[in-house]
């Protein structure tokens, strides 16, 4: 049966406009012969065409060949770029070639009659249905699920433990530290000096010159259990402005050094490292979503989607004149977590 | 006896200051004869030919004395290197003034950039050219570089140097063509928007690392085109706009009916 044969006539019983409430299946245009099938000259292009890409492929399957055994690669990247692309372009050409081949031919020069095969029904039929439905019946009878509860109980709770096995390494491996207060605190305490980062370096206050940015980590940071898991909390930006630019909350005025001031560098949107500094315009701005933070007024978000401001290390200079944290950072540093949703 | 032989006379003293004052007055005279004694190791012959060239070519923005305009800062003690940057990669003179001023063609010869930068430097102290040692690359450690420049210049500057955008209209560009003076003195000056690094920040052996680091970037990519190296931008715009493009163009290929 096909569907041509069903061609029905649009029922019109709509209301309004003229259009119809819903529209029947036009079924399928009326079939229309190709130029090959009427001219055989066409027809024979269509062969050359199909001809064409074989020999293209063959000649791609050659070319990869050459190509491997003429350009060897060195140690050195042109050796490897020529001997890349030559393979890649040859491959291309081998195998695109075959397939574009196959379609054409099957487009072209295959035939192009229209069928239509029909699905059929979903559903078995109703004695294979009440066959199934016996054998299940006459099994759970044969199991006697129903008398033996213990067997019963047993099966169930089988089934049931049978999940931790997937449900316990998954936690497990989720972290071995469930002190969710630890994303509350860094590495900074009180006197701690301020290092360069990665050299670890201590920093004089006098050589920090306005218009510099300085990189940081805590004094020590290596010695730590896990030094990156704590750098990556503790990552600090130390930045020099003229004091005429800064401005200052009340009771933040003590927390920098003649104009010296420190941020964390984890941005407050999620996470990642705030380094672009514009040394005349004092914004900081974040590699990943734009953030803009204004340096030079307590790193208020001027631009992007963080919501708080960089959190400011309290910093102060020791008896030999390095930098040193006067405390950790007064709230947690990074993007909002559970504990921390503003 | 061996003391004997080097005793001294006993007016010794008196000759040593007498020659020490005539020393002291000498040098005095030498140095207060020129403006300052930056400039005395260029020649007063530099200062006074730089000074000609900034008044015909800067001073209509820098001002007269150099000391700054609404337009553009004050030069004094910017020192020698940051002339020989902005001047010596066409950044300076200006063609417009903008936010940024882009490097184009050299607008002077070495001669009359190491003249501007006499001058310049005998306005005040500030950083010195550096010296071929200071930034030949072959000198310098690849590998510390690497990690001095993730952390110092990499945000700003991409991973492998090929530049990126800021706010603004400002932008950091690309690095592989500059060569590695003006890579040395652009981390001493800070030109633009960029922040200084000073020789305690970043020390001059890892200046070198830098650019050590640098001097391997930007070549042959082994693994075919680089699509300028700025990562998932220009390399989504290709995989989605022409990869996806071509998988579409197929699958319209394929399912179209033939004429």
């Amino acid at each position: 049966m096909t569907s041509i044969e069903k061609h029905q006539s649009p029922v019109h019983t709509g209301t309004g406009e003229g259009l119809p409430e819903r529209f029947d299946d036009p079924g399928l245009p009326p079939h229309e012969p190709r130029r090959g099938d009427l001219d055989p000259a066409a027809d024979k292009t269509s062969e050359r065409i199909v001809l064409a890409l074989f020999g293209l492929s063959t000649l791609g399957t050659i070319g990869f060949l050459v190509a491997y055994f003429a350009l060897p690669t060195g140690q050195d990247a042109a050796t490897i770029q020529r001997s890349n692309m030559a393979l890649g372009l040859a491959l291309a050409c081998a195998l695109l070639g075959i397939g574009a081949a196959a379609i054409h031919w099957a487009k072209s020069i295959m035939n192009n009659h229209e069928r239509v095969e029909d699905r059929h029904s979903v559903a078995s039929s109703p004695e294979v249905r009440e066959a199934a439905v016996a054998n299940l019946v006459a099994g759970a009878q044969d199991s006697g699920i129903s008398r033996r509860g213990l067997l019963k109980s047993a099966l169930v709770g089988s089934l049931a433990l049978f999940p931790l096995t997937i449900v316990v390494p998954l936690v497990g491996e989720v972290g071995e530290n469930w002190d969710v207060a630890s994303f509350k605190r860094t590495l900074w305490r009180k006197g701690l000096r301020l290092t360069t980062d990665p050299s670890g370096r201590p920093i004089k206050a006098a050589d920090v010159t306005v218009g510099s940015i300085w990189h940081v980590i805590p004094e020590g940071l290596e010695e730590a259990p896990h030094p990156l898991d704590e750098k990556a909390k503790a990552v600090v930006i130390v930045m020099r402005l003229d004091q005429a630019d800064l401005v200052e909350a009340p009771e933040r005025r003590d927390w920098s050094h003649e104009g010296i001031v420190a941020y964390s560098k984890i941005c407050t949107h999620v996470g990642c490292p705030v380094a672009l500094y514009e040394k005349d315009s004092h914004h900081l701005l974040c590699p990943c979503h734009q953030s803009t933070f204004d340096v030079a007024d307590g790193c208020r978000v001027v631009f992007g989607p963080a919501k708080r401001p960089l959190p400011q290390l309290p910093i102060t200079v020791d008896d030999e004149g390095y930098l040193v944290a006067q405390s950790d950072f007064t709230e947690p540093i990074g993007p909002s977590f559970w504990d921390r949703l503003r | 006896m061996a003391l004997a032989a080097r005793r001294h006379h006993r007016r010794a003293p008196v000759v040593v200051l007498a020659m020490a004052l005539l020393l002291t007055g000498s040098l005095y005279a030498a140095l207060s004869a020129s403006p300052a004694g930056a400039a005395d190791r260029m020649g007063t012959d530099a200062v006074a030919a730089g000074e000609k060239l900034f008044q015909a070519n800067c001073a209509t923005c820098h001002g007269m004395g150099a000391t700054g305009t609404a337009d553009a800062p004050s030069l004094v003690g910017v020192g020698a290197a940051a002339v020989d940057f902005q001047v010596g990669t066409g950044r300076m003179p200006m063609a417009a003034s903008g936010p940024q001023a882009p490097a184009k063609p050299v607008q002077m010869d070495a001669e009359q950039i190491a003249q501007l930068a006499a001058y310049v430097a005998s306005l005040g102290d500030g950083p010195a050219i550096p010296s071929a040692e200071q930034v030949d690359p072959s000198r310098g450690d690849p590998a510390t570089g690497m990690a001095v420049f993730r952390t110092n210049c990499a945000m700003c500057h991409n991973a492998v140097g090929a530049g990126g955008a800021l706010s603004g209209g400002v932008s950091a560009p690309n690095l592989w063509n500059t060569s590695p003076t003006h890579l040395y003195e652009a981390m001493i000056t800070g030109p633009g928007q960029m922040p200084v690094f000073n020789d305690i920040n970043i020390t001059p052996q890892e200046k070198r690392d830098v650019i050590a680091f640098i001097d391997q970037q930007g070549g042959t990519q082994p693994g075919g085109l680089d699509l300028g190296s700025l990562g998932p931008v220009s390399e989504g715009l290709w995989a989605w706009v022409l990869g996806l493009g071509l998988l579409i163009g197929a699958a319209v290929w394929i399912g179209a009916r033939s004429s």
